[in-house]
């Protein structure tokens, strides 16, 4: 499992860690995406936008293997994930976190163990050494020791996203999702959370693909951005290139009204 | 592999300890790094400097950095300086970052013998059944304010709702029913002829299929078969309910949580209990009809004369005058443990569990209460 990356600078961006091609995934006889390309590269914060239901944790939830995809192909590490057998597909997921939007913390186990779970099942290692961790874990996430003990119940909104984030970097992957990392948190904390992923990033040279609707976290960490519209990838790239697009959506999206405060000068 | 690979040697070199550290140390190989790290520290080797030469690392993640964060501060609280030195620079952010954790002691954790464990969780269960007591004893209240505040206005009452409940508790629990209830007919009545027959009773299997099926096991069977199928429906279903606020939002717009959504499945078992019962009851006559037919050599006119003489009214109406109260302690205890479920998922098992449990138990004290009464009252 590596780690931490020979650079983080855009130079060496040039390795697709996920790669997405003609993919096809519907419900029903609706089509949410269709023929929809996307490349996720090392080391970058992709950030990932569309209108609600345009089917955003649809293509996160189809390249983690949750949903199943009707057409297309996905490469993770440049290996084609239907070629994979089981035990492969096995050490690819062990290489990825996931933050999921409510957190999809084990309710019944402590925040401790939650974060002990991946390392318990995955590694031998003896109980001391996973104390340790868990601790060092959490504290990356900026929170405090003694939440360690509690259950997920017991936590606030914030808290149950970064103990969440900590779950997810517990067997230091090289990729990590989140989906809505920010939502229903307050501009502050969003703002930490904002930081916090930059810091990590940077730390142990993760690969980040990132599904938001915050403008701030955009414009702040995100090396790309990619917008979906109409089950497609209508334009990726900085997000400096995505504001001078010409597409309705795109327009529409970046100077609205509620964009205006922070882009709106920029026109 | 055969050799385990060495992941760390010390060496004293004069007043100098190096440590020098090689190959990958990396989650994957924790597991062997740390008896290795463990082994080192326990020779306790006494230097004026200590020096960790990492630079034949190749690769390092937060559980090797972590582990040379170990080595180092093993020495730093001694007072002796220890140093890593050699490592690739663009480990150092990660080494910054753990060597900032873990700086408080952890807490030591209480532990309680195993004996003082077992009292603490005698007492505490002792003391919750009173809780328990006193939570169903509240809401019983709860339900009849919400229940005659609907009495005084009928047009509030949610009659869709109870016929929806009526389908899922009542109608859809049928077939089970019907097929329970008729193999224990059948299974009473193939008993009483197999241990009638040695004494030449057999005829008096009849009654005893009859009174035992009418008045007991029928309303019993269905009272369990409804608590564990119907009961348990409803703590998961307002269990989940509670832990996603959704009674929250009802009580926020102002309506009682109650009214809404208990009522209406109380009365729905309520309605739907002796109707099954009397299906379920029906339905063990035949089997035992059928057994004692087939097996005994009864023919079913004979077996219907019988049953005429053996059985009277108030044996069918002691085991239907049951029925509705057995439902309702079985949807009073489904739905208290519902709306005590709390955050977790392991909460909503508990309490799921607990209302299976309680409500057989008060079924089977409650049937033993009517006993005694209908004899006082030579029913």
């Amino acid at each position: 499992m590596a780690l931490v990356q020979e650079t983080s600078r855009p130079a060496s961006r040039q390795e697709n860690v996920i790669s997405v091609r003609n993919l096809r995934v519907g419900f029903g006889d609706r089509d949410v995406l269709k023929d929809l390309d996307l490349d996720l590269k090392r080391g970058e914060i992709l950030g990932f936008v569309g209108a609600s239901g345009s089917g955003k944790s649809v293509l996160a939830r189809t390249i983690l293997g949750l949903l199943p995809k009707r057409a297309g192909t996905i490469e993770a590490f440049g290996r084609d994930v239907d070629k994979m057998n089981e035990e492969e597909r096995q050490a690819v997921e062990r290489r990825w976190g996931v933050l999921f939007q409510g957190g999809a913390l084990f309710s019944s186990l402590t925040v401790r163990q939650n974060i002990q779970f991946p390392l318990r099942e995955n590694l031998h290692l003896s109980q001391r050494l996973m104390d340790e961790i868990a601790l060092a874990k959490l504290e990356m996430v900026g929170l405090e020791a003694a939440v360690g003990e509690r259950l997920p119940s017991e936590l606030s909104g914030g808290m149950v996203k970064r103990a969440a984030l900590a779950r997810s970097l517990a067997l230091d992957p090289e990729i990590v999702f989140l989906d809505e990392p920010t939502s229903g948190l307050d501009p502050i904390s969003a703002g930490d959370f904002d930081d916090l992923i930059k810091a990590l990033q940077e730390t142990l040279g993760l690969t980040v693909f990132m599904v938001t609707h915050d403008l701030d976290s955009l414009h702040t960490v995100c090396d790309r951005v990619a917008a979906l519209s109409g089950g497609k990838v209508i334009a990726v790239g900085p997000i400096d290139s995505l504001l001078e697009s010409k597409d309705p959506w795109l327009q529409a999206y970046f100077h609205g009204k509620r964009a205006h405060s922070r882009f709106g000068k920029k026109k | 592999m055969g050799v385990e690979p060495v992941y760390l040697q010390s060496e004293l070199q004069g007043k100098k300890l190096v440590l020098s550290a090689q190959g990958d140390w990396v989650s994957a190989h924790a597991s062997e790094i740390e008896p290795q790290v463990e082994s080192i520290l326990k020779k306790r080797q006494q230097a004026e400097r200590v020096e960790i030469d990492a630079s034949a690392v190749k690769r390092i993640d937060t559980i090797g950095a972590w582990l040379f964060e170990r080595l180092k501060r093993n020495w730093d609280k001694d007072g002796t300086k220890a140093a890593i030195v050699g490592l690739s620079p663009r480990y150092k952010v990660l080494l910054d970052e753990v060597a900032a954790s873990n700086r408080e002691p952890p807490k030591p954790q209480r532990r309680e013998t195993p004996l003082a464990d077992t009292l603490a969780y005698i007492g505490q269960s002792a003391a919750e059944s009173w809780v328990d007591l006193k939570a169903l004893v509240q809401f019983l209240g709860h339900v009849m304010v919400a229940a005659g505040r609907v009495a005084v206005r009928p047009w509030t009452f949610r009659f869709t709702s109870v016929v929806n409940q009526i389908d899922r508790v009542g109608f859809r629990a049928v077939p089970i029913i019907v097929l329970i209830m008729f193999l224990i007919g059948a299974i009473l009545a193939q008993q009483g002829i197999f241990h009638f027959r040695r004494f030449g009773a057999d005829t008096y299997v009849v009654d005893m299929v009859g009174i035992l099926v009418l008045r007991e096991v029928g309303v019993l069977i269905v009272s369990i078969m409804i608590a564990g199928r119907s009961g348990s429906a409803y703590t998961a279903e307002l269990g989940s309910m509670k832990m996603r606020e959704e009674i929250d939002a009802l009580r926020v717009m102002g309506f009682d949580p109650v009214e809404v959504l208990i009522l209406p499945r109380l009365l729905a078992l309520i309605i739907a209990m002796p109707l099954l019962t009397f299906i379920g009851s029906m339905s063990g006559l035949f089997g035992g009809g059928l057994v004692t037919w087939l097996y005994g050599g009864m023919p079913p006119e004979v077996f219907i004369e019988r049953l005429r003489d053996a059985i009277s009214r108030s044996t069918f109406e002691v085991g239907m005058i049951k029925a509705p109260f057995m439902a309702f302690v079985i949807g009073l205890i489904a739905c208290v443990e519902g709306l005590r479920v709390a955050g977790s998922a392991e909460s909503l098992g508990e309490h799921t569990t607990a209302s299976v449990v309680k409500a057989i138990f008060l079924v089977i004290v409650l049937d033993g209460l009517f006993a005694i009464f209908f004899a006082g009252i030579d029913m």
